[in-house]
């Protein structure tokens, strides 16, 4: 089994922490049936290079597991990766742990082909270690917006989308000074509760330290899980961009609780026109069956025949 | 953020997604910062048939990188082609923009880049 990707930096205050629902993604990502889907429907070596983005990262538990272990989980490491969430903390955070991640997976790669060589029997001591095979895609970037609203038109060939999906009376909007933190900072320091984070070593630097109101917080957080009407209210906005976002191979997983009706949402996709192939959902991973009942499931949709 | 993202990016307004001016967006006042990359061929290879190549020109020249050939290479020239790998692996892996802004040439907005996260967030009149 592949090692979670370890999220200690992150601010939970701010960004969402690594919850069931993450690790629901990362068990459908590691089992067979979906590994042999994704390196069957991107052939390494024969197709081109695949991006991935996911819409609302958070943490970036996702982002890093499937950046980190694109070896195993697509069957390539030429896979690019990119990450659009709202929140700036968030955009921070997931880039942080790729880089960790993808860190800690190829310095173990290079140890244990280091460690091979040296076994091996040449009988030489102080030999390069031969360099091992790249484990790990590339991100990209991480950029702060709405959904997938800065992709290119088909740009995407794997979509990973964890949505706020429980059901709430209101939908949370992103308080404009919260848009842009980074320059936000003097503004808010006049407020009694705010919270900061300061660091020793940063203060040389001229990175100023955004600071943020336990109101401001709790609305970070709502906006990671608040989803409205069934819960549905931004999912239904990212599903009604998949068609022209996602490439003509391009696939998406996205998780969904019960309350959120999945069979309906499934029978939405199906029931997509499509110039080439038809649209296709199914679910490809569930966990906290209670009672017959899935509490969360991952849906893959995608196109066949094209 | 790396330049290649650039790449894979539009101007987040709905009106302009059907403009050709919308893409790719003009780096502005950029700061760049360079990683360490290996250099990874296949990647580059792979690559190629999913890169804009126009767009690409652009913003080599934007961003002050020596001209591209008016053509992509071919795979096998480019596997042939060390200084041609190095060129593009330097632009497209290991160059990152961190500071500056990102212009559409369609409406004009501006989107802010600041420690290499850009904002794409709409002010609410042009969503």
């Amino acid at each position: 089994m592949l090692p979670t990707p370890s999220t200690s930096h992150v601010p939970y205050s701010r960004v969402y922490e690594p919850a069931e629902d993450s690790f629901l993604l990362l068990d459908t990502f590691s089992q067979d049936s979906e590994t042999s889907f994704l390196s069957t429907r991107f052939p390494a070596g024969s197709s081109p290079t695949p991006l991935l983005l996911e819409v609302g990262p958070g943490s970036g538990v996702v982002l890093a597991f499937l950046t980190a272990h694109a070896a195993t989980l697509l069957g390539r490491s030429d896979v690019l990766t990119l990450g659009v969430d709202v929140n700036w903390f968030a955009c921070e955070a997931a880039s942080e742990t790729v880089r960790r991640t993808v860190g800690e997976v190829e310095a173990e790669a290079e140890g244990v082909a280091g460690q091979v060589d040296v076994g091996n029997g040449s009988g030489e001591k102080g030999v390069k270690p031969r360099k091992s095979q790249r484990r790990s895609g590339h991100l990209l970037a991480t950029a702060q917006g709405d959904l997938a609203s800065p992709l290119r038109p088909g740009a995407v060939d794997v979509l990973v989308f964890n949505p706020p999906y429980v059901p709430t009376d209101e939908l949370p909007t992103l308080p404009k000074e919260l848009a842009d933190p980074t320059t936000a900072t003097t503004t808010t320091t006049t407020t009694t509760t705010t919270t900061t984070t300061t660091t020793s070593n940063d203060s040389e630097k001229k990175k100023p330290v955004p600071k943020t109101t336990y109101a401001q917080e709790s609305t970070l957080l709502a906006l990671a899980y608040a989803g409205g009407r069934d819960g549905m209210e931004v999912t239904d906005r990212l599903l009604a961009s998949l068609p022209e976002i996602l490439s003509e191979r391009g696939v998406a997983y996205v998780l969904l609780c019960a309350q959120n009706r999945p069979e309906e949402v499934k029978a939405r996709v199906r029931a997509w026109e499509s110039e080439r192939g038809r649209w296709m959902a199914e679910t490809v991973g569930s966990s906290g069956k209670k009672a017959g009942w899935e509490r969360l499931q991952v849906v893959r949709i995608w196109r066949e025949g094209v | 953020m790396k330049v290649l993202t650039l790449n894979f990016l539009t101007c987040a307004v709905k009106s302009c997604k059907t403009s050709v001016d919308s893409f790719p967006l003009h780096p502005k006042d950029a700061e760049l910062v360079s990683d360490d990359v290996e250099l990874n061929p296949q990647l580059l290879v792979n690559l190629l048939p999913r890169i804009d190549w126009n767009a690409l020109r652009t913003t080599a020249t934007e961003l002050g990188f020596p001209t591209l050939p008016e053509q992509p290479p071919t795979p096998e020239e480019l596997q042939a082609d060390e200084k041609m790998l190095q060129d593009l692996h330097k632009l497209l892996m290991e160059t990152q923009i961190s500071e500056g802004k990102l212009v559409c040439g369609a409406c004009g907005h501006e989107y802010a880049v600041r420690e290499g996260i850009a904002n794409f967030l709409l002010p609410s009149h042009l969503v």
